[in-house]
Parts: C-alpha cells; structure tokens; sequence
C-alpha cells in the first residue's frame, strides 16, 4: 500500500465531494442503537433488495462509481443517530429533507413507489404534533430550535464510510495541525477558544493539553473517555456511533500539541456498536495513512487503540479509567499528581471525553472566534444532552451553552408526557441534583448550575412530573452510587451505604425527624473527605432535594404517608366498621384489588394489591390503613 | 478439559494479547465471551502465563461487574424487574421459574446446567411489559403460565438436539 501523502489526500477529499455533490436522490436509514431496536436494519436490507428488484440501482459507498450502473440509482446509507429516538425507527430522503417516523416493513413499497421514485410524500409517515404535520426534518420543532454543532453530521453520514467524512471536510483541521500550526499554537486555540471538558468537571481543555505539553520529553498518550455510565445520559454513545472520525481527528489534534504517539479510546462494555464502528473507523483512517507511523509523511505518528469496559460505573474517573487501561482493578487514586503529570501508565496524559475532542476539529477548522460566538462567556459551544424521562420528545439534542431549561424541556421537548405539570429536572445524573421550577429561565452553563449544587455533568437530563416523589428519586440515585462505590475510601463505601439505609427507611414511612438532620451531616461529611469525585458528589441528589421538597421529606417521615409514592411497605386493609361502601377506592385501583359489594364494606385482596395508595387518597371516611 | 473449557483456546486468546498484563481484562473478556463465564482453572491459567499472582487475576475479576466466576446455563433468562414490569407482576414469574427449577437460596442455575435466572434493571421494553429476555431474545407480555410453557418447550428442543 502506498503511502498517503498530503496532496492524495486533498485529491480524496475533493473527490468524495464532488460525488457527494453528483448523489441526487439518498435514503438515509437510522442505525442508531435506539432504532436498531426497532428493527431499521431490516427495513434496509428490504428496501435495498426491493430496490433493486424493480431495478433501481443501490448505492452503499459514496465512491460508488455512479456512472457504472445501469438506468435509475439511488444512494442509500445506514446514519449515525438522529437523535429524536422516541420517533424511530427513522427514515429520511434526500434531496427533500423529508423525515419518515416509526417506519414498518409494511411502509417499504409505499415508500419506494411514492417517495423514492415518485418524489411524492407519504402524509401518514410524517411527524405530526398538535394537528400539524412536518414533512421535512428540519421544519420540525425537536431540529428547529437546536444548534448541532458537535452531532451535525450524526444522522446526515455513514459513519462507517470514511470518504463521507472527508466529504465534509473531514480531517482538514488535523491537515492544518500538522502542517501549518506549532504545538504551542494548537495549545493556544484551544485554550483562546475556551473549550471546556465536557465530562463533567468543565476544565478548560487546551490548559490541560498545555500542561503535557510542557512536561519534559518523552513518553505521553492522549486518552478518550468513552466511559460513560450515568442512567440516562447516551450523548458519547451517539457520537461514538454516528461519527467516529470526529473523535479520531480531535485525538490526532491533541496528540500533535501535546507530542504523543500513543492514544487509548475507552468505551463501556454496554456499548458494543459504538466499540464496533469505532474499530472500523480506526482500521479506514490506518488503510488511509492517517493513523499509524509517519503520518501524511512526516514524522508524527500515532498509534490508537479501544478498550472495552468491563461494567464499573467509577472507571470514568480519570485515574480509575487508566487503571483499567493498564488491566487493574478500576479504583481512583489520591490526587495530585494530576493525570497530565502522572496518568496512563504514570505519563503525563491528556484525558478528555469523547464529546470535546468531536469539538476540537471544528474549533481549528472554524477558529476560536467562530467556538466563541456561541455559547455564553464564560463556557463557550455548544452542549449535547440526553433528554429523557416524563418527557414529550425524549431524544439527543445539542444547544447553545446558556440556554435556558425552559426552552430544552418545552420548546425542544414539547413539555411534559400526558399534559401534566412539570416538578423538577435531574441534570448530570447520580453526580448531579435536581432543579426546579424557580430554575426554568437559569441559562445552563457550569458555572451558573454550580452555583446551585447541581452540575451539567455529562450531560443527562431526566424530567420528573408532579406524580414523581422526589425522595424515591433520591434513594434510586444513592442506590446507584452505593453499588458502584468501588470500595477503596471509608467516606463512599461506608457512608453511602448508610445514606442507602436511611433513605430507604424513610421511603418506607420509618424514618425520624433525626434522619433528615443526619443526611444532611453525612452528605456534607462524604462531600469533603470522599476520594473521588464519584464519592465527592454521591450526595448531591440528597442535598439537592432535600432544599427543594423537604416537604416530601416531611410526608413520609411526620405523615407517613406520600400522595406521590407506593412506598409503603406494610399491608393496606380497609377498615369494615368505617367503609360506607361508596366503591370510590375501588374505581381508584388500577389493580382491580377491590372487591365488594355497593353500600356494603369493601376488601382489598392483598395478593394483588401493589401498596400503590391511590384508594388511600380517594376514601372520604379514612377508612383505609396500614396493618 | 474441564466444564467444557479447551485450556487450548484459553492458551490461544491469551497468546493472541502477547501475553501482555495489561491485556488482562481484555482477555477475560474473550475467554467469558466464548464460555460465558471464567472458572479456577481459567484463573489460574491465566495468572501462570501472564506472571502475575492468582490473587491479581481474581481480584480483577471480581471488581467488574461483567464478570460471572459461576458456570452459566445454555439458556440465560433474565426477567425484567424495572419500575414497569414489576407493577404488571414480573414478580410471580421470577418466583415461577425459581420453583419450576428448583433453585434454592443463592443458586441461580438449574442443577442440569440447562438454565440461568437472572433479573434486569430495565430493558427498555415497558410497553410490552412484563418483559422476559432468553439469550438476549426478546419475550412480551408473559405470565408465569406462559413462562413455564416456553420453558417446557426449550427443555423440549434440547433434548431433541442432543
């Protein structure tokens, strides 16, 4: 194989673009995890095979030679994420931007007879919302308000097509890296662009290169967290599947300023697409000579391998994940030495996540004024974030840094499920606390969500109805942090548990006054003496909602009782001396564990009863109780 | 031989890493893909030809929660046990199969070593609650009727196929 040289690989590139320009007609089908599920490979193959049944020619490479083919071809590829994963599975065709949602096998010969060859839009497949239908993607009020920046290309590309990437400047930034830049100036952008780490912490990235940088010569990597374990939060997982050279091209950029020659890409093991299509991306870029020795013939070279996780939630701390690398036990270790003095294999090492290296190639190609005029002062770029839970569009979306929760939860989200009042948001997972309504109109960033004890974290943002009880919200976070605790400091492994145990008490209606007190005095306890950071903000969901619904608190611990939970543990019985025999609670049951007569005492048949209490609220006469 | 394990493919997924220790974790990975879970013998072997001490081996294993050290069935069924299907009774299923199998206290795999019980956080399916998984294959809507019928029928196919 020859070896690549900087003008092939501009002759590359100007090719794939002019046949990206010469594709008229394209059909792209989602092939995100979220859409897998919901069978869009098959509706590929059936639509390919039936394509080429009537005689259509189906492309699958965009340098698929065009001209080749007999009569009619179309071009059609298997994309990264949309992002709007509650619609799928998704179809979109091009040139008209047309989005296809919840798309059937039996959809395919309409789609291919009307749409495909016809031009013509099927009415029934589109988004529709409030009696208005959508036919193209970008009319939709989910795309509209969003800015994509870092996911642009997630949905538009064959992440496993290196030449759709190059088609869309792919790999210009690392070219102008390597040749036209010192490292100094590298450092130097991305410090000027004011990118920070979006893992998390929200360190400013280009001090953290700057800092390896300067470490005396000699052995340095440049890692890829890809670890991310929060429930809810699958922003990496998009990236990683839907644009894999992105997160390549932002790693070779570090490695040029920060003088490595060796990168690791670490991905939990629950995500075996993302590990699949980067590997592929990894062997294309080395076929192309863009990753290996000698690259582009100069003496930079760069070696990057993947590593799976094994399931250890504390392996996306920084020096718990090189552990892991280097085939250890997975547990954090006291800081300083900082991981850019003392990382991988005691290197000094740059260590982002997968979400800003995909922003550093924009920011070279763009320039740091262009990162800069988006976002808000202090925290510049935009921001992916995972959308879930009681929720009208849950999804992947990207937005300016400073928007406000307002606009992400109604504007993007379409507000909440079934028309009922919005309670409070989760941002940034087990790490992170909750906001409230008091916060809608709060512009996001790091600093202002810091301000308030929670954190955009990596990014995940779960929303919680007026049915939600927040304090079973807050034992399932500290459930979570207590088994992933990895066992190493007293303060997490001993602390949580405890937390655990009181929490669960209270849930249970068996809690004291005394045990609010003692929450908030552990929680401040683990905060400051925990190692990491996993134990540092293990409490935060505790604290968070403890200041903001201590009156949920109050219910299950001086009521004993939570209009909101089905947290009762003991057996409900319906008292025959006060039962009038109204038949409310039985209406009430979604059980049906109400039995009785009209006018006559009622029975609950405890076998089927779940505890849910909803027969508790509705008795006039209080004749329901605990046994 | 022991379970079934070949220390021959064992030997050659370890070789295949260059015997590097810091491939540890990858190689465990391999060896459970294959034997779906990682036995003493496996341990020890890989302590052996990686030079590093049993102790090293076992307490990688057993920090991640991926890896299984107990054998596993054929057949691996996990029932849901998330917020929706445990509302529309995933309970009575688990506690079906339990004593259809006759598994007792921690045991979670049937004596013939045909099958596996676990349970899930959630899959994802909560509209086709409850949900049942057989090898990752998808079940909806079961009861613990259907979940010993389907049991019976597996019994069935393998007795057939061996």
């Amino acid at each position: 194989m020859s070896k690549m040289t900087r003008e092939m690989l501009n002759a590359r590139r100007i090719q794939a673009k002019m046949a990206a320009d010469a594709h008229t007609r394209t059909v792209l089908i989602c092939a995100g995890t979220g859409c897998i599920a919901g069978g869009s490979l098959k509706i590929y193959d059936y639509l390919k095979t039936e394509c080429e049944k009537r005689g259509i020619s189906v492309l699958v490479n965009l340098m698929d030679d065009e001209t080749q083919c007999a009569g009619h071809a179309i071009n059609m590829k298997k994309s990264g994420c949309h992002g709007f994963c509650e619609m799928g599975p998704l179809l979109q065709i091009e040139p008209e931007g047309y989005l296809y949602t919840h798309v059937k096998i039996e959809d395919c010969d309409e789609i291919i007879e009307k749409t495909i060859i016809g031009g013509e839009v099927i009415e029934r497949l589109l988004y529709t919302l409030d009696g208005v239908s959508y036919a193209k993607h970008n009319d939709i009020p989910f795309y509209r308000q969003q800015h994509r920046v870092v996911l642009e290309n997630c949905g538009t590309t064959d992440a496993e097509d290196m030449d759709e990437y190059l088609a869309k400047d792919g790999y210009a930034a690392f070219e102008k890296a390597l040749f036209e830049m010192t490292d100094e100036q590298i450092c130097r952008e991305i410090m000027d662009s004011g990118l920070r780490g979006r893992g998390g912490g929200g360190f400013p990235a280009g001090r953290k290169w700057d800092s390896v940088r300067k470490q005396p010569k000699g052995k340095k990597y440049v890692v890829c967290n890809g670890d991310e374990g929060d429930p809810g939060a699958f922003m990496d997982r998009s990236i990683m599947e839907g644009n894999p050279h992105s997160v390549i091209e932002g790693m070779l950029i570090a490695a040029c300023a920060a003088g490595s020659d060796e990168g690791y890409i670490y991905v939990r093991a629950e995500y075996p697409l993302a590990v699949t299509r980067l590997k592929i991306a990894i062997a294309k870029a080395e076929e192309a000579g863009l990753l290996g020795d000698n690259i582009l013939g100069t003496d930079f070279s760069f070696h990057l391998h993947v590593n799976r996780g094994a399931g250890a939630f504390v392996c996306g701390e920084g020096s718990a994940l090189t552990a892991s690398i280097e085939g250890k036990r997975g547990m954090p270790r006291v800081k300083p030495p900082r991981t850019v003095e003392h990382g991988l294999w005691a290197q000094p090492t740059v260590l982002n996540n997968v979400e800003t290296f995909s922003a550093v190639p924009l920011i070279v190609r763009k320039g740091a004024a262009w990162f800069r005029s988006i976002g808000t002062e202090n925290s510049p770029g935009t921001k992916a974030f995972a959308l879930t839970g009681n929720v009208v569009n849950t999804g992947l979306i990207e937005v300016p840094m400073g928007t406000t929760l307002r606009e992400v939860i109604f504007d993007i989200g379409g507000g909440i499920k079934d028309g009922k009042k919005f309670k409070a948001v989760q941002i940034g997972g087990p790490s992170g606390g909750c906001l409230t309504e008091e916060h809608l109109d709060l512009p996001m960033d790091f600093d202002s969500l810091k301000k308030l004890g929670a954190m955009i974290g990596s990014g995940g943002l779960v929303v919680m109805d007026e049915d939600t009880c927040m304090v079973e919200v807050a034992r399932f976070f500290m459930h979570f942090t207590q088994n992933e605790s990895c066992g190493k400091c007293v303060p997490c492994r001993e602390g949580t548990r405890r937390m655990l145990e009181i929490l669960e008490r209270i849930v249970a209606n068996e809690g004291t006054l005394e045990d609010l007190d003692l929450l908030e005095e552990l929680s401040a306890t683990i905060t400051e003496t925990a190692l990491c950071g996993l134990g540092q903000s293990a409490c935060k969901p505790v604290q968070s909602t403890l200041k903001y619904f201590r009156n949920e608190y109050l219910a299950h611990v001086v009521d004993k009782h939570c209009p909101h939970c089905n947290g009762r543990k003991k057996e409900l019985q319906i008292d025959p001396t006060l039962c009038k025999g109204c038949g409310k609670c039985k209406r009430q049951c979604p059980m049906e564990a109400i039995e009785g007569q009209i006018r006559m005492p009622h029975t609950i048949d405890t076998t089927k009863c779940i505890k849910c209490g909803a027969c508790w609220g509705s008795c006039p006469f209080g004749a329901i109780r605990e046994e | 031989m022991s379970n079934g394990i070949s220390m021959e493919r064992v030997d050659q997924i370890i070789d295949s890493y260059g015997s590097k220790r810091h491939h540890l974790i990858a190689i465990m990975q391999d060896i459970q893909a294959e034997y779906k879970y990682l036995s003493p013998e496996v341990l020890e072997r890989i302590a052996e030809k990686l030079h590093i001490g049993v102790a090293k081996v076992y307490s990688v294993a057993t920090f991640y929660e991926n890896f299984s050290l107990e054998a596993k069935g054929k057949y691996i069924i996990k029932v849901c046990d998330g917020t929706a299907c445990h509302v529309r009774k995933s309970q009575p299923i688990y506690n079906a199969i339990r004593e259809y199998l006759n598994l007792e206290g921690k045991q979670k795999t049937s004596a013939n070593g045909l099958f596996t019980l676990e349970t899930v956080a959630c899959l994802g399916a909560c509209g086709l609650a409850p949900v049942v998984t057989i090898n990752d294959q998808v079940h909806s809507k079961m009861t613990p009727e259907s979940m010993i019928d389907l049991l019976k029928q597996l019994e069935k196919e393998d007795a057939a196929n061996e």
